[in-house]
């Protein structure tokens, strides 16, 4: 689960993490009224939407005209921004951070998530703050610092001396590397208690000033964490969301919207992953992932076809079991209890394999229902790609 | 010969009570596989279908000398689960619950490392040795004794490459789900090397995913020391980009664990890769000079 800037920086601050002066605003009045409050002589003006390269988008301004900033609040509430990360349909603009400016002396990169290698919390730190860390970690690895954190004894000062000395901090500005020592601390203390799967800061900008302070913040959860915490829950942002994948979750089903026109319907991810990957070898493309799960029944089945069919994208459907321990005839009572419920208005591929399979092909085929059954994957494929047409 | 479990394994179920537990306990239990316990907390005295139930798994170890533990404890109460089995001295733990916070996996690995302990999963179907014990939630007749070894991080996708192979009469010795997590227990360069040892496993299929870089080291690792033929498949190739797909493992980030490097990384190390997942039975078929 993903936050936004303003929320990642609130959590920065109740982890004793410098972040500038600056609050969430919704409308222009919210804005000169914070403005005045917050009376500095630069003023930042950041759209809030979960997707990076908001500023090359256009989605933040700076001005150092308290009277001007009512107007830039005005002409970004409402706009839509697409950079790399949203797709090419763009991301409305509901929020914005307004917050006072610093005086940047020098930018780095900081960041903490767990190394799949080795199981233990790292951080990831490089002089070169502002650029995209990906590109960094190609073209010039060297610049890239990794520190692993032993989870059985925490954060200790050591860690941090490492990775400020390592930087440089002692020639860049000696009087931040204890700051330093206790921010990272303090990150790795956010990051394990609040369940987080990234916390990102970047830029972290040392200020003519010689301070610290956070300029810009991700942070991201581990979705089975967050059950845990009530106050991320509260951030939750459902406008970010896609509306299908907010409804799939209501209904305990694993869905994420593609671009392609065959939706699917499987139970167990690698399944799902693996009937996608199908779908292409036969020359179409998946509309969507979808997972219904150990325990398919009837009302799973009900709402992944209302899912399925909401998305005008979708030019058939298929419908890919391995019953294990899920019996085939029961998934083959809910398609056709769904089917009747739902109007299906697409062809219908249903492969059934494993427990009790041929009953329920049986059943499917005695159903009067307008679909084709099939045995084995390669074949199901075809047959649906056959009946929707290959993808142009 | 099998790997790591085989018909003289005997298992504690922890949560077997609930309604996962006592479900699968039962069809291990039918499969033939050795259930000699079950634990939940304050339960201790009662029986699912004849299998003696424990307060706690060192209550268990010193009544049924059990030596492996199935789990089906809840998220929130999982890693204490996992670490009251090691302590108790149960030297292999499958963990089959699904939706454990990565940092308390971050935790129990550590505190399992440089233990005499294996852990299996989380968030996985289990382990079987064919017609000697089923230690999990898949379903045990799509299996047939042969000569196929089979790791895999996902579930229903290994039911389908175990169901080709049982349908084109090559079976299978034992099959190892290492599930679908960031961080987990056992991963593919553990269950190599046992494979590679199992006088009975002639070819190993190893069904991997999107996410992290657990298949290019084992393509590594096979370039190294496997001899035997490997089949692999990974999943997700049509998956884009930051998207999480059901797995929490899943995902693909920063141009780093993408489907179309493993396969290149595999290859590379001789593996026989398979682009359609309905034809890994063949392909093993073919490796196999049948």
């Amino acid at each position: 689960m993903n936050v936004h800037e303003f929320q990642a920086k609130q959590l920065f601050a109740q982890f004793g993490v410098p972040v500038p002066r600056g609050r969430e605003i919704t409308s222009p009045e919210a804005a000169t009224a914070w403005a005045s409050e917050l009376n500095t002589p630069v003023f930042v003006v950041k759209a809030q939407i979960h997707a990076g390269g908001r500023g090359k988008a256009g989605g933040v301004k700076i001005t150092k005209d308290k009277g001007a900033v009512a107007g830039i609040a005005q002409e970004l509430i409402g706009k839509t921004l697409i950079t790399h990360q949203t797709g090419p349909k763009g991301r409305k603009v509901h929020r914005l951070l307004l917050e006072e400016g610093a005086n940047i002396a020098k930018e780095l990169y900081l960041s903490i998530l767990v190394d799949r290698d080795t199981g233990w919390p790292t951080f990831i730190a490089s002089t070169e703050g502002g650029m995209e860390i990906e590109e960094v970690a190609e073209k010039t690895p060297e610049k890239i610092i990794k520190e692993a954190i032993d989870p059985a004894v925490g954060f200790q000062g050591h860690n941090g001396r490492n990775v400020a000395f390592a930087l440089g901090l002692q020639t860049m500005e000696p009087a931040v590397i204890n700051p330093f020592v206790q921010m990272l601390g303090n990150l790795y203390r956010l990051f394990m208690e609040k369940h987080a799967a990234l916390v990102e800061i970047n830029p972290l900008i040392i200020t003519k000033e010689k301070t610290l302070v956070a300029l810009d913040g991700k942070v991201s959860f581990d979705d089975n964490g967050v059950f845990k915490h009530d106050d991320v829950q509260k951030m939750r942002d459902l406008n970010e969301e896609d509306p299908l994948e907010i409804e799939a979750t209501a209904n305990s089903l694993n869905y994420v919207k593609l671009d392609g026109n065959i939706g699917c319907m499987v139970n167990g991810a690698g399944l799902a992953m693996a009937t996608m990957d199908v779908i292409k070898l036969a020359g179409s493309e998946p509309a969507n992932f979808l997972d219904v799960g150990g325990g398919a029944t009837k009302d799973t089945v009900a709402a992944g076809f209302r899912i399925l069919l909401k998305d005008p994208n979708v030019k058939g459907i298929f419908i890919n079991i391995f019953g294990g321990i899920v019996r085939c005839e029961r998934i083959a009572h809910g398609v056709i209890e769904a089917a009747k419920e739902v109007k299906i208005t697409v062809p219908l591929v249903v492969r059934l394999q494993g427990t009790n399979a041929d009953e329920g092909r049986k059943l499917l085929a005695e159903s009067g229902l307008k679909l084709e059954v099939a045995n084995d994957l390669w074949e199901a494929a075809q047959k649906i790609v056959k009946l929707t047409g290959k993808a142009a | 010969m099998s790997i790591l479990v085989n018909k003289n394994t005997r298992v504690v179920v922890q949560g077997i009570t609930g309604k996962e537990g006592s479900f699968h306990a039962t069809q291990c239990k039918a499969y033939g596989t050795k259930m000699v316990a079950g634990v939940t907390p304050g339960k201790a005295g009662q029986e699912v279908e004849g299998i003696p139930v424990f307060n706690t798994v060192a209550d268990a170890v010193k009544k049924t000398d059990c030596d492996t533990s199935l789990i089906f404890v809840p998220p929130p109460f999982c890693a204490d689960a996992i670490l009251e089995a090691a302590d108790a001295g149960v030297k292999l733990i499958i963990c089959i619950t699904e939706g454990i916070p990565v940092n308390d996996m971050v935790k129990v690995k550590r505190a399992l490392h440089g233990r005499d302990v294996r852990l299996i999963g989380p968030n996985c179907p289990g382990v079987i040795t064919v017609d000697e014990a089923k230690i999990g939630i898949m379903p045990g007749f799509i299996h047939k004794r042969g000569v196929v070894g089979v790791v895999s991080r996902s579930g229903t996708l290994t039911y389908e490459a175990v169901h080709q192979l049982s349908t084109l009469g090559l079976g299978e010795t034992t099959c190892v789900g290492i599930g679908g997590d960031p961080v987990n227990g056992t991963g593919f360069v553990d269950v190599l090397p046992l494979f590679e040892k199992d006088s009975e496993t002639q070819a190993v299929v190893m069904i991997g995913e999107i996410g992290g870089d657990a298949e290019e080291k084992a393509a590594e690792y096979i370039k190294k020391h496997v001899k035997k033929p490997v089949i692999s498949f990974i999943a997700g190739i049509t998956a884009p980009p930051g998207r999480r797909m059901g797995h929490a493992g899943a995902i693909i980030s920063g141009g780093k664990g993408t489907a179309t490097e493993k396969m290149k990384a595999l290859e590379a190390a001789g593996v026989r890769v398979v682009k359609n997942p309905a034809e890994i039975g063949q392909a093993v078929k073919a490796a196999l000079g049948r």
